[in-house]
């Protein structure tokens, strides 16, 4: 265990790819003793004050790589103005999964069936990559760039992700369809945010996971909502648009059939709740 | 192999091994602690539930390189000088145990649910323990043996 951050960073620097960052565990565990990890070296980041707290300002919720999902759920403005991230933060694993689960973890772990991630495309967060050689930020939207490809490099570690606060007045909806309530994980994950101006459906943001090789935001659905009123019409052209950008497959826990299906009545139910 | 040091019901204990060893085993294998149940191994079942400084975790998950100066409970350090806990005399009183694999887990998670809640209502008894399976099924039991603990 490295005993600061730069002690960390250093040695991703000297010796990149060789070392994986190791977090809360609730991922890399189940695989290493799978024996389905090729490094044979970890270091362990779980201990790095530096990467972990919530800061609140007056645009922005940064949190912490190192957050953990009872964190999150414990926070009194994301409980308000990012209930989504809350919702998914309670429903990814049981209490024991979520005390030492990362939000960090849940996105550079990758998986096409994370929970955190659908509600952090809605809410138009931004990641900090850092390494010795410093600091960026980019948008989370267009990190992930196919199955468990990520524009990382070798010596980067996630810091921070930052969330800006523009979601006052705006209609959440998040929604996880598992094969049991708690623990499971998703055959289809919805999140879907937006807001109604004179009538008419406005800033409208929907992310669907377990229905692609990644987590997706639903771009073209988005532009084909925006400024029209909800109504039968509008919701069977956003599913026809819907069923355009995502790719379900079979596999062990769902059918591409159903999965299509439950999304497009996920995007149904959450355009009913918009009353324009 | 290296040298840690952390607490376990109140203990200091000091354990050589390698850091990437779960937790699970150490305790089992290293520390005769084997009250703390191997389930499923990938942290779905709750049957290796411990305490790390007062947060309930799944010990399969946690490797031993993140336990240094940690104080940790397992079910052994429930009952205190002979006495049981409440948790523990009500699973015995109301059927909680059947088989008894997941029980001390059961017992761990309720023990953490009452000491954050000490009145919690059905839905967080069921949020509670939502991490913890029971394969014999019998949750009315167990339950009812939580709804018992915290009436006493």
């Amino acid at each position: 265990m490295p005993p600061s951050l730069a002690d960390a960073l250093a040695l991703l620097n000297t010796e990149p790819g060789v070392w994986k960052p190791f977090a809360g565990g609730t991922d890399l565990m189940v695989l290493l003793e799978a024996g389905k990890l090729d490094h044979r070296n970890y270091v362990n980041i779980w201990g790095l004050n530096e990467l972990r707290g919530i800061d609140v300002t007056d645009t922005h919720v940064t949190l912490g790589a190192l957050t953990t999902y009872t964190e999150v759920q414990a926070h009194p403005v994301l409980q308000s103005e990012f209930p989504m991230l809350c919702q998914a933060a309670s429903e990814t694993g049981g209490l024991a999964i979520q005390n030492r689960g990362t939000l960090g973890g849940n996105i550079v772990n990758a998986s096409p069936a994370a929970d955190s991630p659908p509600a952090l495309l809605v809410y138009d967060a931004e990641i900090e990559l850092i390494s010795t050689r410093g600091s960026r930020w980019l948008p989370y939207n267009g990190f992930h760039t196919g199955y468990k490809q990520m524009t990382i490099a070798p010596d980067e570690l996630l810091a921070r992700i930052r969330l800006p606060r523009t979601t006052r007045g705006a209609s959440h909806y998040y929604r996880k369809v598992g094969t049991r309530k708690a623990q499971a994980i998703s055959k289809v994950c919805f999140a879907g945010l937006a807001r109604i101006d004179q009538g008419h459906i406005e800033d409208v943001r929907i992310a669907l996971g377990s229905v692609a090789p990644i987590i997706v935001r639903c771009v073209e659905t988005e532009n084909g909502l925006r400024g029209r009123a909800s109504g039968a019409e509008t919701t069977q052209a956003a599913c026809a648009s819907l069923s355009r950008e995502i790719s379900p497959i079979d596999d062990i826990r769902s059918t591409a059939k159903y999965r299509l299906q439950v999304a497009q009545n996920l995007l149904t139910d959450f355009l009913s709740t918009l009353k324009t | 192999m290296q040298t840690f040091n952390f607490k376990v019901n109140g203990e200091e204990r000091s354990v050589e091994g390698f850091g990437m060893a779960r937790l699970l085993d150490v305790l089992r294998e290293q520390l005769h602690l084997t009250g703390t149940k191997e389930g499923c191994g990938e942290g779905e079942c709750g049957a290796c539930t411990v305490i790390i400084d007062g947060q309930i975790v799944n010990s399969c998950l946690v490797p031993l390189g993140q336990v240094n100066g940690a104080e940790i409970t397992t079910i052994e350090g429930v009952a205190r000088n002979g006495e049981l806990h409440a948790v523990q005399q009500a699973f015995i009183d109301h059927g909680g145990a059947q088989c008894g694999i997941c029980t001390p887990g059961m017992v761990l998670a309720a023990v953490d649910l009452l000491k954050r809640n000490s009145e919690p209502n059905e839905t967080e008894i069921r949020n509670g323990l939502a991490g913890n399976l029971c394969r014999c099924t019998g949750y009315m039991k167990i339950f009812e043996s939580v709804v018992r603990a915290y009436q006493k």
